[in-house]
């Protein structure tokens, strides 16, 4: 069995408008790898269609977890197989508290009926929020209502810590940190590589890098990867810009 | 009080005739006013429009009657689940309308004048508390035939007096239990909290049994004194197949702060009907409501919001969530009368649909006759938010727990504003389980 994310020939669209255009990416266990590529080419919607998002429609491709196929699945099947979503933008969950909304996506990945331990459950979360240096008030705060950017996002490396996902995708995990809050939410998936799980880490900028180094840079364009290479390419990416893809490579 | 035969129901004129016997004379003058206006007043019709959306054709008071008194092993087995409120100051307690357990009022409490105590003890021993029943006004949102014939019956139930400056710190807890099938509870309550008084009541509706179909009518009155601080919390959570009528006043003087919850839980059918009155400047009245209605529940809502007196404020939020064929109808009005300037107004009614079947109709108004006051009304019906629910699934939440999940979270507006956490954690609980039911 691979144990590998693999995305092959992924062809997808919002309304009639394609989108991802036979886009093929494969993250082995263990890498992580990142995506660049400036805005609107279709990343989002890359990490929105792996995780199943109604609004997209998929015309052809695959997309396996470790061999299996996820595409065609419902949205909570594909997470409890071991995929995982950061999002650019995550929801504000009106009523719903941190600590409820974590428990019940932990819940879910029990077997049913079994008992749940609320004791070593809060000793994990707190532990966690202490080395995301996030304030334990936050698990009676409503999911996301209210928070800043850096917090959202925060939030969002605190439910994948607590996951524990064979794979992530973190989308724009970078954007709307300072620096403090960019290196501590780094530390935070740093200390999640491993040979157990892959990342693929979607950014815009070069700067999340110098704090996740990954084993291999993409550069995406107009619905698919262009260019692939070590973490060096993120470097010349950033010195040459956008336009240097748009000229050398994006009709190679 | 002579016992009812086993077939005559709550609606029989001769058995309503006979209630009063024995009686004292002002007594039996509101028992006799309350059956003449009965037997004169038609049943709730489908031209009312008072009674708009709600399924008038399924109403009857036929088959109820008032329940004997229960077994001492029945009191005391029921009396065991009636911890609800678990910082009560004091807890009564009803079943089908008899009080079985008189609360021990503290020492402090009852030398400073407070009273509370079930109707029959206030009859013989405060009967000028209750003087004043006799000139009640009617009922103003269509419920005047089943106020009537709550008057009627008038014995059960209970009264709180608090006298002015007197601040009772913890809970009150009234607790009305339904046991026999077929039985007929129509209790009062009288609540007067006096000048700069301050008292919180809690009270639970509650079935011995989960089917239980039986008819509950209740009238509360409510005044709070000059800078009084009033907070009601009213849970009903009946027998799934009984009908429930909750006709409600609230009166507030100047400066009176007040903090009126419902929420609805059990019940086939279940109407509330609150006027509240803003008599005195500064009064500070705010009406919430909250409900997760399942199955073929009815649950209906109607309210007044009357500003009679100016500087006064008024906010109303009323929250449905509806699952299955549930229904709810939500009918409110603001009226501003034309001195009361410088009003303050609010009135939001949202519903979440959480079934293709359900459906909740919202009808608010506003009847403004004053020039300068803040007033808005806004009703809302959706589904949940599709980005929400996306979130909620991409972290493996299966679908029912991702819709319970939010819906819990759409009530939790209302929730949260209940003052006392205990009880807010056991309506919370209450209304978890209909959604594993
Ligand atoms: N749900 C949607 N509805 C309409 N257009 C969309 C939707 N999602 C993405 N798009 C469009 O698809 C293109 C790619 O968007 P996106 O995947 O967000 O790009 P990126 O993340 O690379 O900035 C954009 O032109 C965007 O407007
Ligand atoms: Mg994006």
């Amino acid at each position: 069995m691979p144990a590998s994310l693999e995305i092959r020939n992924l062809c997808a669209s919002v309304g009639d408008r394609p989108i991802l255009k036979n886009f093929s990416l494969t993250v082995p266990k263990g890498e992580v790898h990142a995506i660049m590529g400036p805005n609107g080419t279709g990343k989002s919607t890359l990490a929105k269609v792996l995780a199943g998002h109604p609004d997209y429609a998929v015309q052809s491709g695959e997309a396996l977890v470790d061999g299996e196929t996820i595409l065609g699945l419902e949205p909570d099947v594909i997470a409890r197989a071991g995929l995982f979503l950061a999002f650019q933008y995550p929801s504000e969950i009106p009523g719903v508290t941190i600590a409820n909304f974590i428990r019940a996506a932990l819940v879910a990945r029990q077997a049913k009926g079994a008992p749940f331990d609320a004791k070593a459950y809060y000793a994990e979360l707190y532990a966690k929020m202490d080395a995301l240096k996030m304030d334990r008030k936050f698990t009676s705060r409503f999911v996301n209502e209210g928070f800043s950017g850096g917090e959202k996002k925060r939030c969002e490396i605190l439910q994948l810590m607590m996951l524990r996902p064979r794979y992530a995708v973190l989308d724009e995990t970078d954007s709307g940190l300072d620096i403090d809050a960019l290196r501590i939410v780094s530390e935070g998936v740093n200390a999640m590589r491993g040979p157990d799980t892959g990342f693929l880490v979607i950014t815009h900028y070069q700067r999340l890098l110098d704090y996740i180094v990954p084993d291999r840079v993409h550069i995406m364009w107009d619905g698919r990867i262009v260019h692939s290479g070590g973490k060096e390419l993120a470097l010349e990416l950033e010195e040459k810009g956008y336009d240097w893809v748009k000229k050398e490579l994006a009709h190679a | 009080m002579s016992a009812p035969a086993a077939d005559a129901g709550v609606a029989d004129p001769a058995l309503q005739r006979a209630h009063e016997a024995g009686a004292p004379a002002w007594l039996a003058e509101v028992r006799r006013t309350g059956r003449e206006a009965f037997a004169s007043l038609p049943m709730p019709g489908r031209g009312d429009e008072r009674w708009r959306f709600s399924d008038v054709r399924s109403l009857s008071l036929e088959g109820f009657a008032p329940a004997p008194a229960p077994s001492q092993e029945d009191a005391a087995r029921l009396a065991r689940g009636s911890a609800l409120t678990a910082d009560a100051a004091a807890t009564l307690i009803f079943i089908d309308g008899h009080c079985v357990s008189r609360p021990e009022l503290p020492e402090s409490l009852r030398r400073a004048g407070v009273v509370f105590a079930p109707v029959e003890d206030v009859v013989r021993d405060r009967p000028e508390l209750l003087r004043g029943e006799a000139l009640r006004p009617p009922a103003l949102l269509g419920g005047g035939k089943l106020l009537a014939l709550q008057r009627a019956w008038f014995g059960s139930g209970y009264v709180l007096h608090v006298p002015d400056g007197i601040e009772i710190p913890r809970p009150l807890s009234v607790v009305h239990w339904a046991l026999k099938d077929g039985s007929a509870a129509l209790p009062h309550a009288l609540i007067h909290v006096g000048a700069r008084a301050r008292a919180t009541v809690h009270e639970w509706r509650l079935a011995a049994q989960p089917d239980l179909r039986t008819l509950s009518v209740s009238a509360t009155d409510l005044h709070a004194g000059p800078g009084a601080r009033v907070e009601r919390l009213s849970v009903q959570n009946w027998g799934s197949a009984a009908q429930s009528f909750e006709i409600d006043t609230v009166a507030a003087a100047a400066g009176a702060e007040v903090l009126s919850v419902n929420a609805a839980v059990g019940a086939r059918r279940a109407r509330l009907e609150n006027v509240v009155r803003l008599e005195g400047e500064g009064a500070d009245v705010k009406l919430l409501g909250i409900a997760v209605a399942t199955g073929e529940q009815e649950f209906d809502q109607r309210t007044l919001q009357v500003h009679a007196a100016p500087g006064a404020r008024s906010d109303l939020l009323f929250k449905n969530a509806l699952l299955d064929r549930a229904r709810t109808v939500f009918s409110g009005l603001i009226k501003v009368a034309p001195g009361a300037q410088r009003t303050d107004a609010y009135q939001t009614n949202r519903n979440l649909l959480l079934s293709p079947e359900a459906e909740a109709d919202s009808l608010p108004g506003l009847e403004i006759e004053a020039n300068d006051v803040k007033c808005s009304h806004g009703a809302t019906t959706g589904q949940v938010s599709p980005d929400e629910l996306f979130y909620l699934l991409s972290r493996g939440i299966p679908l029912p727990a991702a819709q319970e999940l939010l819906a819990q979270g759409f009530l939790e507006e209302v929730l949260t504003r209940i003052g006392d956490a205990g009880a807010a954690e056991a309506v919370r609980g209450m209304l978890r389980a209909k959604f594993h039911s």
